[in-house]
């Protein structure tokens, strides 16, 4: 998977609220809705900023918070391509896997906001096109690896009938 | 090798000896789903081909978070658990019997040794029995709904070892504030916190379970700690079940340890709007608040009730002040009834709403309105988090809360508690 944009910062601590905030998640289960409101609290204007295929880049702990999957969601149907951050909060990060969404693991201070990407996973690269640099991303665990592959969690139950990540 | 608690209760439940870094599918004992997360777990259920769900027994959805519905959206949402939950044959908990994190434990389903997964990051609440319990999302919840199992990577452990006693007008919830503020929001990040100690033992069953329920403020996967008399004798009311409890080994490694003194303790709170910007008491105080909220799966328990009464029995909130009270659960309720409590509270001036989640997730019961201050016994202050990002959040014990609701500005309990 490979994957071009523009780089959105964000700083550390980013929490489920903040992605998502429970006022709006109640409500609905209409995805394209929850998009219009993804990061609001943070950037009131962040949803009309994004194009189809950019990257919210983060610092540590991202996704802390809630387990509310509408997190990842929003961030998906938002047309936000992947996620980048130093460190991901464990439910957010399992939510992700789970839903499609990319998560990548990688030092983002060599990333500034504004600055275009190509994001090549299965290279395990990022490369800032702006600066000209290349940044390493630390791998994914096998089991991880696998439902991704198969397209998420709810692919891989109708491909296996249930766990099969021996 | 030696084990930690959750090695011991992922080990049993995969039936072969794991260490942390593992990645193990283990059967599951209990599953959660409340009504922000359910939907979207019906949807992936559907989405995954499930046709039953792998025990009916062990299953309930709870609806808390928004109850009763405040709105045409989320009424549709509950009748779609409603009816879920009713072609399928498991449990709903309805409106009014309160918060999936006391309602569990009152189930009697969940005990020491015990593995539950829930679709709310709070589920890690059941650590406060010896179980380990985690947080999932809904698709998570799906897979677990139709085959009764889950994969984990078994976490590493970080002991907490809390020596002496916490001083008069200091709490579980001080105490686990002040923890979260040391080590910070992503300090126990994917581990499995385990609590031990003088400071854990003297603890009431409410204040462990409010211990456990603030681990994910740190990171964690789990908060534990180990069964004991008052542990067993806490689920005789609710089950006559037998449970297998999980002891640490003498030998058993941990990534972390730190050890405190929680002897000389002062108050703590949590300023906007992160849990772990935290202070002594002293240095907030004085500080005007608008609205005080008792309740939610952090402090909405008897015992919280109780402190709460005991400062505000006989007096009134101060007249500038909205104080939100919300019982944990209907059992909750009922006992706090028979004690006078919801009396002397109603009398001092609470508005006591429905079981549940009351206020703390911004749905209803109590949004603040633009540069409003709020403490709250809850356990995030995140911007926006009770609906407003505007307004303010402090998080404190139910004493502090109480003592500040009197006064009208964030006050020192101590000088309220006989």
């Amino acid at each position: 998977m490979r994957f071009r944009g523009k780089a959105h910062k964000f700083g550390n601590d980013v929490n489920t609220d903040y992605i998502i905030s429970g006022k709006y998640k109640f409500k609905t289960l209409d995805m394209k809705e929850l998009a219009r409101h993804v990061m609001e609290d943070l950037d009131p204007d962040f949803y009309g900023k994004v194009s189809r295929g950019d990257f919210i880049v983060a610092g540590t702990n991202f996704g802390c918070g809630s387990s509310r999957e509408q997190a990842p969601l929003a961030i998906k149907y938002a047309d936000v391509s992947a996620v980048l951050a130093k460190s991901f909060a464990r439910i957010f990060y399992r939510n992700c896997i789970n839903t499609g969404l990319p998560v990548v693991e990688c030092d983002t201070d060599l990333i500034e906001g504004g600055d275009e990407l190509e994001v090549d996973l299965a290279g395990g690269v990022i490369r800032n096109l702006s600066r000209g640099i290349d940044i390493p991303i630390k791998p994914l665990p096998g089991v991880m690896i696998k439902i991704l592959n198969d397209g998420g969690l709810a692919a891989h139950f109708r491909k296996h009938g249930g766990f099969n990540l021996d | 090798m030696g084990q930690t608690i959750i090695e011991k209760i992922l080990s049993a439940h995969s039936g072969q000896q794991v260490y942390a870094n593992d990645i193990v599918v283990a059967r599951v004992d209990f599953i959660m789903g409340q009504d922000g997360t359910s939907p979207l777990a019906i949807r992936a259920f559907e989405d995954m081909g499930g046709r039953d769900v792998f025990d009916r027994e062990r299953v309930a959805f709870v609806i808390d978070h928004s109850a009763p519905s405040p709105n045409e959206g989320v009424s549709a949402l509950h009748k779609l658990m409603r009816e879920f939950a009713r072609a399928k044959g498991f449990r709903l908990y309805d409106i009014g019997e309160g918060v999936c994190h006391q309602l569990i434990p009152e189930s009697g389903m969940v005990g020491p040794g015990s593995l539950v997964i829930g679709a709310d990051s709070h589920t890690c609440t059941y650590g406060a029995l010896n179980a380990f319990s985690t947080g999932v999302g809904s698709t998570d919840l799906a897979g677990g709904l139709i085959s009764g199992r889950m994969w984990f990577k078994v976490p590493e452990s970080f002991k907490f070892a809390l020596h002496g006693v916490l001083p008069p007008g200091v709490y579980a919830k001080d105490l686990i504030l002040y923890l979260i503020g040391d080590v910070t929001a992503d300090g126990a990040t994917y581990m499995s916190a385990e609590y031990t100690g003088e400071a854990v033992a003297a603890m009431s069953m409410e204040g462990r379970f409010t211990m456990a329920n603030m681990a994910i403020e740190m990171g964690a996967k789990a908060g534990l700690m180990e069964a004991d008399e008052k542990t067993f004798r806490w689920l005789d009311r609710f089950t006559g079940r037998s449970f297998n409890p999980a002891s640490p080994d003498a030998d058993a490694v941990y990534a972390r340890v730190k050890e405190y003194d929680v002897s000389r303790l002062e108050p703590q709170v949590a300023r906007p709007h992160r849990v772990d910007n935290v202070c002594p008491v002293g240095e907030v105080a004085g500080t005007p608040i608008q609205q005080a909220v008792i309740g939610t799966c952090t402090n909405g328990r008897l015992e919280d009730l109780r402190i709460a009464a005991g400062i505000l029995r006989g007096k009134k909130i101060n007249p500038e002040v909205r104080l939100i009270v919300a019982p944990a659960s209907k059992t909750v309720y009922l006992d706090a009834m028979r004690e006078g409590i919801i009396q002397d509270l109603v009398e001092a001036g609470a508005a006591v709403v429905t079981p549940g989640c009351g206020p703390c997730v911004g749905t209803h019961n109590g949004v603040p309105s633009d540069g409003e201050n709020v403490i709250s016994t809850a356990n995030r202050n995140f911007k926006g988090r009770m609906g407003n990002s505007k307004a303010f959040i402090y998080l404190a014990s139910p004493a502090t809360v109480a003592a500040s609701a009197l006064t009208g500005m964030i006050t020192d309990p101590r000088e309220f508690v006989k």
